[in-house]
């Protein structure tokens, strides 16, 4: 079987706090999911963005956050990419922008993502920080600094809240049987 | 209040909350046809879900399409029970447009099959589903979890997009071809260019390009971040499809006021081939600068430049030569109307004398799962769309992306080669 993670989607929460992993600009789902693991979770595992951090996959934790440069998760529609970064722990990516199918496989998958002009300046790896995600505010807890990104449009929050697009439809089947 | 682009009539048309749609609001909408391959799978465990099975029922068997070209025939074990599972789905959804691993690749076959109209609104598993918009129709990638809930409920939510245009005017010179003109553009503009965008395609050397050609553009237009890509709505498209299609075909213009975010001008009478050096398609040179490159390597296929000009030109450039003895080259043919075309015009004859290798239509060496990974510190020149680190097997190796015939051309002498010297 292809890469299915089975690990349940986390409940929804306003507010967040991480440990940072920083990412370049550009990171493409063949780093994070590369094609010739495709087939195995267990190497994607142990492979996951580790043309971009070697220690990432190592040292990632449950519960840390990616603040990344521009046009995150690039390239190809498999959704293994945000699914494998969850699967890993990530709770949240803050970025500069991200590339389209990403973002929507993201939400669909009730993976907070935000979009916050120039984030990659004001972080390091290692450094602390706090998510508001209805608000779109991000705080460096380190530097104390407070930044304020893209509002999630509402249509898109409620899917987040949801935990995904999967439950969004189980909800309006049973909706529908009642 | 300015007219149209493609992008937002389109979308209006489609939309459940109304025509008059406008930039960044986000919509549901009714899709009029949904490609998927492999994903199936995923879709399919997402249908166990839900209760009780009697409801687990596609919203409409005649709007879906499968078929299989990802991992195709299956090179495993694994890859053999997913066909099997996806299988035995298909048949009990009573999907009629399933081609298994017969027909090729998903952005050829489905033109081919007469799926893909004007105006239609088009989701598929796959990023570069902006082919379609060749043929006037707005389709993108989507995951598979947007799959699955377009499989049950036939909609899906759009954000509704700024449209970039790009007017390319000039004739190209010999050899150089579309490819080059959409590579260049990566180049001077980055990859981000047309990033959450709906691009529209305009100008004389559009209209000049076969279906084929543009096919190409709208392709790579994703490597550029585009949601559409648009070629030009003209009465090529009409003249491709009419012999495929019973349905009638109505193109979508934008209106004369329809407003852009941002018009690039682009002239190609001095085209010179591009290639997109490792490890991003947006670090372009002219093939030049980077002319002497060794290869081990060279592929030509992919659904990006896969179809039977791109061999044909290749086979022109190879007729009678013998490529270097330090490369292979992989021919791939986009899909099997194409690889029987190209054994019956005596291009598979000229290719294969030349010492390449054709194998069946799939996508397996352009996405590193089989047939052509790459070794540590080996180079290929490719033909494909993506030049990622460890795209086609090892993360040491090299990936340059360029058109057919520069992949010809470099194929023949060992080391990356202006096609225009042939």
């Amino acid at each position: 079987m292809a890469i299915v993670s089975n690990k349940p989607i986390k409940d929804y929460e306003d507010i967040i706090k991480g440990n940072v992993w920083l990412f370049p600009d550009n990171v493409d789902t063949d780093a994070i999911s590369p094609g010739q693991y495709l087939d195995n979770l267990e190497a994607t595992l142990t492979h996951t963005c580790e043309t971009i951090i070697k220690e990432f996959p190592i040292k990632v934790k449950e519960g840390d956050i990616i603040v990344a440069g521009r046009n995150f998760g690039c390239g190809s529609s498999r959704e293994t990419a945000p699914a494998i970064l969850q699967e890993k722990g990530i709770v949240a990516i803050i970025a500069e922008s991200f590339a389209r199918i990403f973002y929507r496989s993201s939400i669909a998958r009730g993976f907070p993502v935000i979009e916050v002009e120039n984030i990659s300046k004001q972080f390091q790896t290692g450094d602390m920080v706090e998510l508001n995600i209805p608000k779109a505010e991000v705080k460096n807890l380190k530097s104390g600094e407070l930044f304020k990104g893209k509002a999630i449009h509402p249509i898109l929050l409620k899917i987040l809240k949801k935990k995904g697009l999967v439950e969004v439809l189980l909800s309006e089947l049973k909706e529908e049987a009642d | 209040m300015s007219g149209k682009t493609i992008a937002e009539k389109i979308l209006g048309s489609h939309s459940l909350s109304g025509k008059d749609v406008k930039i960044n609001d986000i919509i549901f909408a009714n899709v009029d046809l949904i490609m998927s391959h492999i994903g199936t799978a995923k879709v399919f465990l997402d249908f166990q879900k839900i209760r009780p099975p009697k409801k687990r029922k596609v919203f409409d068997p005649n709007k879906i399409v499968v078929l299989f070209d990802h991992y195709a025939p299956a090179p495993t074990e694994k890859w053999a029970a997913v066909h099997d599972l996806i299988r035995k789905f298909v048949k009990k959804q009573g999907i009629k447009n399933f081609y298994d691993i017969r027909e090729g690749i998903c952005h050829q076959v489905l033109p081919e099959k007469g799926l893909v109209k004007p105006g239609m609104l088009i989701i598929g598993g796959d990023s570069h589903t902006t082919t379609y918009g060749a043929f006037n129709a707005a389709s993108c990638g989507v995951g598979n979890t947007d799959l699955f809930y377009a499989y049950v409920t036939g909609k899906l939510w759009f954000r509704i997009p700024q449209s970039i245009k790009f007017e390319i005017n000039g004739k190209l010179p010999y050899n150089v071809m579309s490819k080059d003109i959409i590579i260049k553009i990566a180049g001077d503009y980055t990859s981000e260019v047309a990033r959450y965008k709906s691009i529209e395609f305009t100008g004389e050397t559009m209209e000049n390009l076969s279906i084929a050609s543009r096919m190409t553009m709208s392709n790579f237009a994703l490597e550029l971040g585009a949601k559409f890509a648009f070629g030009i709505p003209d009465q090529k498209i009409i003249d491709w499809l009419k012999d495929r299609t019973k349905n009638s075909l109505e193109l979508v213009k934008p209106d004369e006021d329809a407003s852009y975010e941002t018009i690039y001008e682009i002239e190609v009478n001095d085209l010179e081939p591009q290639v997109s050096c490792p490890h991003t398609i947006d670090n372009v040179k002219p093939v030049s600068e980077i002319a002497g490159t060794k290869i081990n390597q060279a592929f030509l296929g992919s659904c990006t430049n896969g179809r039977f000009e791109d061999l044909e030109i290749a086979a022109k450039i190879l007729d009678g030569k013998k490529i270097h003895p330090n490369v292979r080259m992989i021919v791939t043919p986009a899909s099997q109307e194409i690889w029987l075309n190209v054994a019956k015009s005596g291009v598979a004859e000229k290719l294969i004398k030349a010492g390449g290798i054709i194998t069946n239509p799939n996508c397996g060496a352009c996405f590193g799962a089989h047939g052509g990974l790459l070794a540590p510190s080996e180079k290929c020149i490719s033909s494909s769309n993506r030049n990622f680190q460890g795209r086609m097997g090892s993360n040491a190796a090299e990936i340059y992306l360029g058109s057919p015939a520069t992949v010809a051309a470099s194929a023949l002498n060992g080391e990356i080669t202006d096609p225009r010297e042939f």
